[in-house]
């Protein structure tokens, strides 16, 4: 990492913060629902994320679908292209986020390849996803190294850029990437791709321990998190927990559409009530 | 198709070319390292140990001796006189990468990756493959050292190139299928670079050419690089001076790296990267990611790549699998920039053709992707003068392709 990085302009507001402050306050832990836009379809992404808001969700995680899309399993893979096969665009996933950002002052955050927001513009991207009422973009093929160019247009327009640690990430390295994040850290469960099988409880926990006593930003944990034991165990330590393939599983498993948006409720209920204090 | 950059105009690199890339992986804008955080550990540490390996004696004349006793090197630098005298025009040398062990020239990499693995305590290699020779030269190579090899493979390549996947499994190697995406080259690398992201802590990713993340693209040029090395001593050995045009190839680009990087301080002589043209480029079923491709980043690092308006990743069409891919080596974009090197393509036709001349007036079947560099050499030899000299990197050998050819002119073997 070749310059240190300002810590992001402390005078603009961001829901992302305001609502890690208010969990913090309440001892409560967040819930991350990940959906992927345009799957089935963008109408159906909006209904389903207004859902996940009212069933306790404390923060939302858009995916705009990328043609390949190397740190994903299966699950996600193939939501990617049930989306794709929409032709969704980045720009219509702001239209979504502008329309869910109307009804709700949840905190909205993009997670994409960064291939789609080179093309788009880095500064444009970043003015765009201000002015659309989104929060934090996660951008998982998108290391600090490499994040200058973005990290100052999503500072300047107000918008955390989240980075993700990693099981593999030393130390050294963890402070280092601490020090130019902000929002949260995305610390990933296990070392292998989106939707596979969580390591040991214990080991997860004794990982964001660690990364907690190097900064003090919220870490939020994702990658394999499905039941909501699990989710309480993590959130033992941890500030949030995500959950995107084991929900996306689940909708699709349930064979009825019109049933899909309370398998998503109750899924959300569920996990969420693993993450208030008893 | 590429502008023609005359030699008298074309401005020099702004310093020595062994200044890219810079510490990052930088080769001026492009290239640097886009991948999962699992994964930048991995590779600070692979750049690491292929410095020191390569300040290491004893690793390079390992590596050396390896490529003398075991893959055949020198290969030969040999005057294609019938060709010659069939174009009519300047004197074509061909550099023999068919006749490397395997068939082609993937194998000077795999060697030197495989024993950088081994050195770095690493028992399983994983790779990617095509038209399935770096599949099979990493197979190869993880036999010879002992190592445990899993390659991935697209299931349309896998088609194509049915003759490949028994080679490899005979080597010892598991063959695993990618029928995700377009099935083909950049699928497989997508899923290689999930199983490293999985297994990073015992597997080293053999990757097959001057692509992704850094180090690769700097080591894979390092490790082809004996090809131009070679030349460059044989032609002047050969000719008493040195060639007036190089021609090779461009599917990642690690032949025409490897023949070209040790000429890029020669100031007067011409390049010529050949891209797959497919079946033409207006068409939009090609591969030609210099022709109709832009600046983007796509496994890895930033480079050309074949992409729609938003920056979805296109899928990509050519005759020949070592071709069809929509990205190109980081280093290759730097010097198309610079006008160094100079881009073209032929079509999956003109390759057909170049495939049948050569094996007929020199009995060298070459290889689809090899096919499309003699295809090239083609239209420039008769524009050249007779004393002039063509270098042409055959960087593989045709066995391989045999099948397919057969099945495309409807020939039942």
């Amino acid at each position: 990492m070749r310059s240190a990085a300002a810590r992001p302009a402390e005078a603009t507001a961001n829901r992302i913060d305001d609502v890690f402050a208010r969990l913090r306050g309440r001892d409560e832990k967040a819930l991350i629902p990940y959906v992927m836009a345009g799957d089935p379809d963008v109408a159906t992404t909006e209904e389903w994320l207004l859902a996940a808001a009212s069933a306790g969700a404390d923060l939302l995680e858009i995916g705009v679908p990328f043609s390949d899309p190397l740190a994903d399993g299966p699950v996600l893979q193939r939501a990617a292209e049930r989306a794709l096969a929409q032709h969704v665009t980045l720009g219509d996933v702001l239209g979504l986020a502008r329309r869910v950002r109307a009804k709700t002052p949840i905190p909205l955050i993009l997670m994409t390849y960064y291939n789609l927001i080179f093309q788009y513009g880095d500064e444009r991207l970043a003015r765009d996803a201000a002015a659309a009422g989104v929060d934090g973009l996660i951008v998982p093929d998108l290391p600090p190294e490499e994040a200058d160019t973005l990290a100052g247009a999503t500072r300047a327009a107000g918008v955390h850029l989240i980075f993700l640690v990693a099981p593999t990430t030393p130390p050294a390295r963890i402070a280092a990437i601490a020090a130019r994040a902000s929002g949260f850290l995305y610390y990933v469960s296990l070392t292998g791709i989106t939707g596979s099988k969580l390591p040991p409880l214990e080991e997860i926990e004794q990982r964001v321990r660690a990364i907690k006593r190097t900064t003090r930003l919220p870490v939020a944990v994702g990658f394999g998190v499905s039941t909501p034991d699990e989710a309480a165990r993590i959130a033992r330590v941890a500030d949030g927990v995500i959950v995107a393939s084991a929900l996306i599983k689940r909708l699709q498993e349930e064979p009825d559409p019109s049933r899909r948006s309370s398998v998503l409720t109750a899924y959300v209920a569920s996990l969420k009530q693993a993450l208030i204090p008893r | 198709m590429a502008k023609s950059a005359r030699s008298s105009n074309t401005p020099k690199p702004r310093r020595r070319p062994s200044a890219w890339p810079d510490a990052a992986g930088h080769f001026g804008s492009y290239g640097g390292r886009y991948v999962p955080e699992t994964l930048m550990p991995a590779l600070e540490e692979l750049a690491a140990a292929y410095a020191k390996a390569r300040a290491d004696r004893r690793f390079r004349a390992d590596v050396d001796a390896r490529l003398a006793s075991y893959v055949g090197r020198p290969t030969p630098l040999y005057f294609a006189e019938r060709l010659t005298k069939t174009l009519g025009g300047a004197r074509i040398y061909l550099k023999r990468e068919d006749l490397c062990h395997t068939g082609a020239h993937k194998i000077n990499n795999t060697i030197g990756q495989a024993l950088l693995a081994q050195r770095m305590g690493k028992r399983r290699v994983i790779a990617e493959t095509g038209a399935g020779q770096h599949g099979v030269a990493t197979a190869t190579a993880s036999a010879l050292l002992g190592l445990e090899c899993d390659v991935y493979m697209g299931t349309e390549d896998m088609a194509r190139q049915a003759l490949n996947v028994f080679r490899m499994r005979l080597l010892g190697a598991k063959v695993v299928p990618v029928a995700a995406g377009s099935r083909t080259l950049k699928d497989a690398i997508n899923e290689a670079l999930r199983d490293w992201t999985t297994n990073v802590r015992t597997t080293h990713y053999i990757l097959g050419s001057v692509l992704g993340p850094h180090p690769y693209p700097m080591m894979v040029r390092d490790f082809q690089s004996v090809i131009g090395r070679e030349a460059r001593r044989q032609i002047v050995r050969a000719a008493g001076r040195l060639p007036d045009a190089l021609v090779a190839c461009v599917g990642g680009g690690s032949n025409s790296m490897g023949l070209f990087f040790p000429f890029l301080t020669d100031e007067k002589v011409r390049m010529i990267g050949v891209e797959a043209g497919g079946l033409g480029i207006s068409t939009g079923r090609h591969a030609a990611r210099f022709a109709t491709g832009r600046t983007g980043v796509f496994q890895g690092t930033k480079t050309f790549v074949l992409q729609d308006p938003q920056g979805q990743i296109q899928i990509t069409h050519s005759v020949s699998a070592g071709l069809d891919y929509s990205a190109v080596g980081p280093e290759h974009s730097l010097y198309r920039d610079l006008h160094r090197i100079e881009y073209t393509s032929v079509t999956d036709k003109e390759a057909m053709e170049a495939f049948d001349l050569l094996s007929r007036t020199e009995g060298i079947i070459p290889a689809l992707e090899s096919a499309h560099a003699i295809a090239h050499a083609v239209v420039l030899a008769p524009k050249m003068k007779k004393r002039q000299i063509l270098l042409v990197n055959l960087s593989g050998r045709g066995d391989k392709d045999v099948q397919q050819v057969a099945k495309i002119r409807g020939i039942e073997l």
